[in-house]
């Protein structure tokens, strides 16, 4: 037991890729064996979340459970790894998000092992980012993620659907969109991977804690890198390497105008993939901004405030907009996460202009917690669309209509994961948002009323996706016949359960969540 | 006396070959039984003497010095550094994983193995001679069973022109550093070969730069530096699959790796005055190769560019002169060695059973082949310097000695990272996924337990390195500490 | 006995000459024949070569013979690789129909390794005019020994009228010598070439073409293709080593006995003169289709190479001459008996007679490798370290631009060598069908090749002795 406690992360982290062991050595003709076993054991890295939460002391500032062994000496890089109020929410979000989506993949017949065993690395990198420490671990791990998801994408994305690339010559979507998602998002961390080798050579270790300190006491006027007889100064680097930093979270986000590969690799992915992809990964994005952009770059952000709430009102009106005008379920659900994500970097933008004051507390608060509900809303909503193109084996929305009354359960679930995500009041989504606007008004008055507008067209496009699907006049096709519509199943309903009782529970007591984030923004920026 | 390590690691291959040799052509299953006894024991002695050499008394170890010719100062001194020790493990494995992946040669397997064990000889020979006249001896060894391998053994099409590239490129690499191991040891004065003794030698500045640039760039051709790589991808090609990973797993790193003992290490001065020429080329190596490699459609010269790219990472690594960079680059070498004998391993796998490397003709492999699939999914991942993977741990550091020196050339380097990653997750999937040709249903056999053992213990290495760098790190870490001294404590 | 220690080779040359006449008659069947003689004059020069190592060895040098000779290492060194050659020869004619059942053969390669011996260490002109008659004499007649062979019959006129023109050019250098400073002996003559005029550049000149025809250095190398095609090919590959390295022996000699001061201002035109050499024979042989020729071209580049060491001009550079010198003549022994066997099975020369031979007899085919990759200076083989010596001593000397050039060449040497063993291991015959084609190797030629390979290889790993040697002979000459 004191074993358990004393590496209580290193185990949360790492059982994941003990469980994939295991799966690897099952046969692979017992699907129903693997199965069970990758879900049973993705539930002990919860499991033990739930005992690091209740262990967790919210008052203490700094990082708890701390771990730190000697990995890579010669640069002096540890594998230094520990939790605070924002990094434990996240976990929490991944460790449950993730036994869920196991579940939800319950129908996956095709190379199942391998499938497993790619969401089990999935989450070991996914909680590597947030538990990380150090700035090269925190690398190793926001681009290890990419490859299990790459491959999710890629190998048990929809088989239908083809795009044209360049002049006539078509490949596959999904094909089209893991190597776009992937690409995209190296592409993105190139500067992230720059930025963090000068670290490296500037301050010889990689340590956050070090580093925040460090690359603070920096002399802005000093010329350090010299190109022939050019030199930079240090202001000029800190700019360059903020956009740098910037740039990399931005895609993950993502803000616009880097969203593009959002849509594609949602479209495409297979339904866990997408509840994840939604719920877990683009939180990655935002996360860096908190733990490394606003630290290391305090100034700077407040300078690049107003640009960056530009970039998150943009994503929030043309995210609804976007989402308004989208044919295919899931692509609405795609763009409802640029328009939602757009919140949580407004409440970033906000923080950073205003920093140390209580509007940027209020702002932070609304967005870790925003981070927190999208992940629930959008892993239920991808899902609900999923258990729909099971059955139906189409996601447009033209074919749907009137199938309230042929499911009515399953009507009554979409309707209800669609108002947290509108915002209901009462539901989580609610005072996530409120939060943030609340703290970005007095600080960013005209983008905050923009996005306000902005989010009526949220009500618009959820209510717009309900209409066509549940109401209007009933698309014949799915009443009778061997079309006909079958009623959502237990096991897609106990998916479903947990993040309704959350998204319920915050929208109504928020305060046992918000209580950790709020002290541990307080801690990180005052 | 201690029991000779080197030495004999140096002579098994030679001896298993005459061995090899003395067997009747028809007894091919003997032949290999032997062949691969004489690998193991290589490898079980690279393996004694890896783990055997103390990293913190750093130097050179398990040392062997015999004269030779006194007249001359010419001796058969043997010994490994930091740097050499991996260098001696990798061509055990690659020499291991080789036999057991050539089980199949059926055409003359008896010169076959002698040929390629007499390679393998002189590998081991230029890992750890300390003797510039060894040094040479074991390096051309190494070169010319390459010819006849390529020539017999290779893919038809290309091989007699590929094989005779290569040789004359290689060969004449040899004599330009040649002439200039020459003149050093006339200018020395000290009438020995000894490196260790040269290493203390002040040599006039003015001679240093003079004579750095024929010596280094006469052993980088056989590292494949731009303007001179290209015999590599053409010879990575047309040779047979044991004798491209041979060649790119081991005999590329020996052009470096003496690039390194010879060029920067006796001539220091030469090295800190030509270091940003060579640091542009090996910038055109990265990205040019990178940029070749993308639009090539055959699987195996993808992989021979990427090789040539990835090559521009370890000159690059030296040129920076810093200590990160060389030992980045010390890592790079062991990381891409064990890397493409996966690569090549693996092409060789698929070919021998759809007999095409086209990119375009070949689909659905992962099917028949899932353990190559995995391999060549993992060897991808190295190669796009994916964290987590060895080539993670040695492009980092490489990157970061480039920062201390010109952050420019970081920033262009930089873009093959994201280029290499475009083009090999293609290949993959073209080659690996996708829908299976028709007319390969069910003529793609498995593959033997031979080659699922090499290519789990080179997948191994490659994710364990990646995961735990102490595996390797503080071994050229102590290596590159010597090569500092040298350099001038920079 | 002392008297007769100097030229005891010699002398036991001469012994085993008449005895192989006197018992030739008894023997009258013709495959005890064959192998009569083979076996008595290969066996004869072991014991010779035995005998000699045992109690011939020379002290420090003397001149001997009323100043005919000297006895000393350079000497002892050449003739005991003749006496080798001429044994690894006889086992080789063995397998030529038309000279095993000759005595008159063997009795020629004897009396022409008689002359070598002489010319290796005469010093006196009127010696070594002798020397170098009695050599080429014999070997005029070997080469044109097969007379129903109009090949044969033109290579040995042609060698023959070549070299008579020749010796008359040195001879006639030799009598200006003789006239100029009054004595014929080659170290009492020294001091009076101790100044660079005219007169000495003219003698030397007439001197040099004399010795670089024996040698074949360009420009006086065009016989020596159409010589070793024509000839019986173990014939060539005497004439192409022993011969030569006879030729060298007297050039050392002469430079470091006779010209030492002027020497120096000669080596450039030397320096110049082993570049062409080497450089023609390199490029021409890149473009021959007959192995003999091939061969013949080659061994003119080796002589570019070894004079790359007499160049060098220093006791290091002599050396490395002498052991390029045995280097090649084994490599180069080796390679001209394969060439024989397989002439002699398919009945040709031409490369792609060697179409399949790795599959053919690859026992042979390694034996080729050797010799080859050998001739192109790869390790572990004796030409390797041979060349490395001989760019070493140019270096020491300053001759980085000569070096440079003889790297360049080797490099075209490697292209033409490799070519070979593409034909020998690459191509196949045209009906694939080599098991049906095998090719028998001779049991005493087998002994030879096998003792040849071991050499090379010996040579090329454990050179520290042999050099030892070399330098031994070099130091004699300093």
């Amino acid at each position: 037991m004191v074993f358990i406690s004393n590496h209580l992360l290193t185990l949360i982290l790492f059982f994941p890729l003990l469980a994939a062991a295991i799966v690897l050595c099952l046969p692979k003709d017992k699907l129903k064996a693997i199965r069970w076993t990758a879900l049973s054991a993705s539930l002990v890295p919860f499991v033990l979340t739930v005992i690091l939460w209740a262990q967790f002391k919210s008052d203490q500032p700094g990082f708890q459970f701390q771990e730190q062994y000697s990995w890579y000496a010669a640069l002096n890089s540890t594998f230094h790894i520990g939790v605070d109020g924002l990094s434990l929410t996240l976990v929490l979000l991944t460790t449950l998000l993730t036994p869920l989506a196991l579940l939800a993949s319950f129908n996956i017949t095709d190379r199942i092992k391998a499938y497993f065993m790619l969401f089990l690395f999935l989450e070991t990198g996914m909680l590597g980012v947030f538990m990380a420490l150090d700035l090269l671990i925190f690398f190793m791990f926001w681009e290890v993620g990419l490859v299990p998801m790459y491959f999710l994408i890629n190998q048990w994305g929809s088989e239908k659907g083809e795009r044209e690339i360049w002049k006539g010559i078509k490949v596959q979507s999904r094909n089209y969109a893991s190597l776009k998602f992937i690409i995209y998002t190296m592409a993105g961390s190139l500067g992230l991977l720059l930025a963090i080798q000068l670290l490296g050579v500037l301050f010889n270790t990689y340590d956050l804690q070090t580093l925040y300190s460090n690359w603070a006491a920096l002399d802005p006027n000093s010329v350090i890198l010299h190109f022939f007889s050019l030199g930079l100064t240090v202001s000029t680097i800190k700019t360059i390497a903020f956009w740098a930093f910037v740039i990399a979270f931005a895609i993950k986000v993502p803000v616009w105008p880097f969203h593009t590969w959002l849509p594609d690799a949602h479209t495409e992915a297979p339904t866990a993939g997408s509840m994840i992809l939604a719920g877990v990964l683009l939180k990655l994005g935002a996360y860096g901004f908190l733990r490394l952009v606003l630290p290391f770059y305090p100034a700077e952000s407040a300078r690049y405030a107003g640009w960056l709430a530009f970039l998150a009102v943009m994503a929030i009106v043309f995210g609804a907009f976007a989402a308004f005008g989208q044919k295919d379920f899931k692509r609405l659900v795609a763009y409802s996460s640029v328009n939602h994500m757009g919140f949580v970097v407004l409440g970033i933008a906000a923080a950073a202009r205003a920093a140390g004051t209580l509007n940027a507390t209020i702002a932070l608060n609304g967005a870790v917690l925003q981070m927190f509900n999208h992940g629930l809303s959008a892993a239920g909503m991808f899902f609900l669309v999923g258990v729909l193109y099971d059955r139906t084996h189409t996601r447009n929305l033209d074919d749907f209509g009137g199938l309230f009354p042929l499911v009515p359960i399953y009507g009554g679930i979409l309707i209800f994961t669609s108002m947290a995500s509108l915002g209901l009041p009462g539901l989580n989504g609610f005072i996530s948002e409120f939060l943030v606007v609340r703290g970005s008004w007095p600080v960013l008055t005209l983008y905050t009323a923009v996005a306000m507008i902005g989010l009526l067209f949220t009500g618009a496009y959820v209510l717009k996706g309900i209409k066509s699907v549940l109401h209007g006049p009933l698309n014949d096709n799915w009443a009778h016949g061997e079309h006909k519509l079958i009623e959502i199943n237990l096991r897609e309903i106990i998916v479903m359960a947990p993040l309704m009782l959350l998204i319920l529970v915050i929208g109504i007591f928020p305060a046992w969540i918000l209580d950790v984030i709020n002290k541990a923004m307080m801690m990180l920026f005052h | 006396m201690q029991f000779p390590f080197l030495s004999v690691i140096v002579f098994i291959p030679m001896v298993a070959a005459l061995a090899v040799l003395t067997l009747k052509p028809e007894q091919k299953k003997t032949i290999r039984v032997t062949a691969l006894t004489a690998a193991l024991l290589a490898l079980a002695l690279s393996i004694w003497v890896y783990f055997g050499y103390d990293k913190v008394a750093a130097g050179y170890q398990f040392v062997e010095k015999y004269n030779w010719m006194p007249m001359l100062g010419i001796s058969l001194h043997f010994g490994v550094d930091g740097l050499s020790a991996p260098l001696v493990l990798l061509t055990g494995i690659v020499m291991v994983t080789g036999v057991m992946i050539s089980w199949g040669i059926d055409d003359r397997p008896r010169e076959f193995f002698a040929f390629l064990f007499i390679l393998a000889s002189g590998v081991f020979g230029v890992f750890v001679s300390l003797d510039l006249f060894m040094l040479f001896f074991f390096y051309e060894i190494a070169v010319f069973p390459m010819f006849l391998l390529i020539v017999i053994w290779g893919w038809i099409k290309t091989r007699e022109y590929a094989a005779m590239k290569l040789t004359l490129y290689l060969f004449i690499g040899s004599v330009v550093s040649l002439v200039g191991a020459l003149v050093m040891f006339w200018t020395s004065g000290a009438q020995t070969f000894d490196m260790l003794v040269l290493e203390t030698v002040k040599f006039t500045p003015g001679f240093q730069i003079t004579w750095f640039l024929p010596v280094f760039l006469g052993f980088a051709i056989l590292g494949g530096i731009f303007p001179f790589h290209n015999w590599s991808p053409d010879g990575h090609v047309a040779a047979p699959t044991a004798v491209s990973m041979f060649h790119a797993g081991v005999l590329m790193k020996l052009g470096a790796f003496a690039a390194l003992r010879v060029g920067i290490m006796l001539l220091p001065e030469g090295a800190k005055f030509w270091a940003p020429l060579i640091m542009g080329l090996a910038l055109v190596n990265i990205v040019y190769g990178a940029f070749i490699a993308s639009v090539q459609t055959d699987f195996k010269y993808v992989i021979g560019f990427s090789s040539v790219s990835h090559m521009g990472l370890v000159m690059m690594g030296f040129a920076t002169l810093k200590p990160e960079g060389l030992m980045g680059a010390g890592v790079q070498m062991f990381s891409h060695g064990i890397m493409t004998a996966l690569f090549f391993a693996a092409v060789g796998m698929v070919y021998d059973r759809a007999h095409t490397r086209d990119i375009p003709k070949l689909g659905g492999m992962i099917k028949p082949l899932p353990l190559v699939g995995i391999g060549v999914i993992i060897g991808s991942l190295v190669s796009m310097g994916m964290p987590g993977f060895s080539g993670f741990i040695a492009e980092f550091p490489i990157f970061m000695g480039i920062w201390k020196t010109q952050w420019v050339v970081a920033v262009i380097a930089a873009i093959s990272i994201v280029v290499t990653a475009s083009y090999v997750l293609l290949v993959v999937r073209r080659v690996f996924f996708g829908k299976m040709p028709e007319e390969f249903e069910g003529h793609i056999p498995p593959i033997n337990w031979l080659d699922k053992i090499a290519l789990v213990l080179l997948m191994a290495l490659m994710i364990g390195i990646g995961l735990f760098p102490a595996l390797i790190v503080p071994w050229v870490q102590s290596g590159v500490q010597h090569v500092l001294t040298l350099l001038g404590g920079a | 006995m002392a008297t007769i220690l100097p030229i005891l080779p010699e002398t036991l040359l001469l012994a085993l000459a008449v005895l192989l006449l006197v018992l030739d008659p008894f023997q009258k069947k013709e495959g005890n024949r064959r192998l009569f003689l083979g076996m008595f004059t290969a066996f004869g020069l072991l014991v010779i070569l035995v005998l000699s190592l045992l109690f011939a060895r020379p002290a420090d040098p003397i001149l001997v013979f009323g100043g005919m000779l000297r006895f000393d290492w350079l000497g002892f060194f050449f003739k005991m690789f003749f006496v080798f050659a001429a044994a690894v020869s006889a086992l080789f004619f063995m397998d030529m129909d038309r000279l095993n059942q000759r005595a008159e053969a063997f009795l020629l390669l004897l009396v022409a390794t008689i002359g070598m011996c002489l010319m290796a260490s005469s010093s006196d002109l009127v010696m070594l005019y002798l020397g170098i008659e009695t050599t080429s004499i014999p070997l005029y007649i070997l080469a044109g020994f097969l007379t129903g062979d109009d090949k044969s019959t033109e290579s040995g006129f042609k060698y023959m009228l070549f070299g008579a023109l020749t010796s008359a050019v040195l001879l006639y250098g030799f009598s200006l010598i003789y006239g100029f400073a009054g004595t014929t002996s080659l170290y009492a003559l020294g001091n009076h070439f101790s100044k660079f005029d005219l007169l000495a550049i003219g003698i030397t000149f007439l001197v040099l073409a004399g010795l670089a025809f024996k040698v074949s250095l360009f420009p006086f190398h065009f016989w020596a293709p159409d010589v070793y095609e024509g000839s019986p090919t173990p014939v060539a590959g005497f004439l192409s080593t022993a011969s030569k390295a006879a030729g060298f022996a007297v050039i050392i000699r002469l430079l470091t006995a006779v010209f030492p001061v002027i020497s120096t201002d000669w080596s450039l035109i030397l320096a110049i003169l082993a570049a062409l050499t080497m450089t023609v024979g390199n490029l021409i042989a890149m473009a021959q289709k007959n192995v003999k020729r091939m061969l013949a071209y080659s061994s003119i580049a080796h002589a570019g190479y070894a004079m790359i060491g007499v160049v060098a001009f220093s006791q290091f550079g002599v050396a490395s001459a002498v052991f390029y010198l045995l280097a090649y003549t084994l490599t180069n022994l080796l390679a001209f008996g394969i060439v024989g066997i397989v002439g002699h099975v398919t009945g040709s020369d031409d490369v792609t007679a060697y179409n399949g031979l790795g599959r053919r007899n690859a026992t042979l085919s390694l034996a080729a490798l050797v010799a080859f990759l050998s001739l192109a200076g790869m390790p572990p083989f004796g030409g390797f370290v041979a060349k490395f010596f001989v760019f070493a001593s140019a270096i020491q000397s300053g001759w980085i631009w000569l070096a440079v050039v003889g790297v360049i060449n080797s490099i075209f040497g490697l292209y033409y060598y490799l070519n070979i063993l593409k034909y020998i291991y690459l191509y196949r015959m045209n009906n694939q069908d080599e098991d049906q084609h095998p090719i028998p190797v001779s049991r005493p030629a087998k002994v030879a090749l096998v003792v040849l390979v071991i050499g090379v290889v010996l040579i090329g790993t454990l050179f520290g002795p042999w050099f030892g040697f070399a330098n031994h002979a070099a130091l004699n000459m300093f």
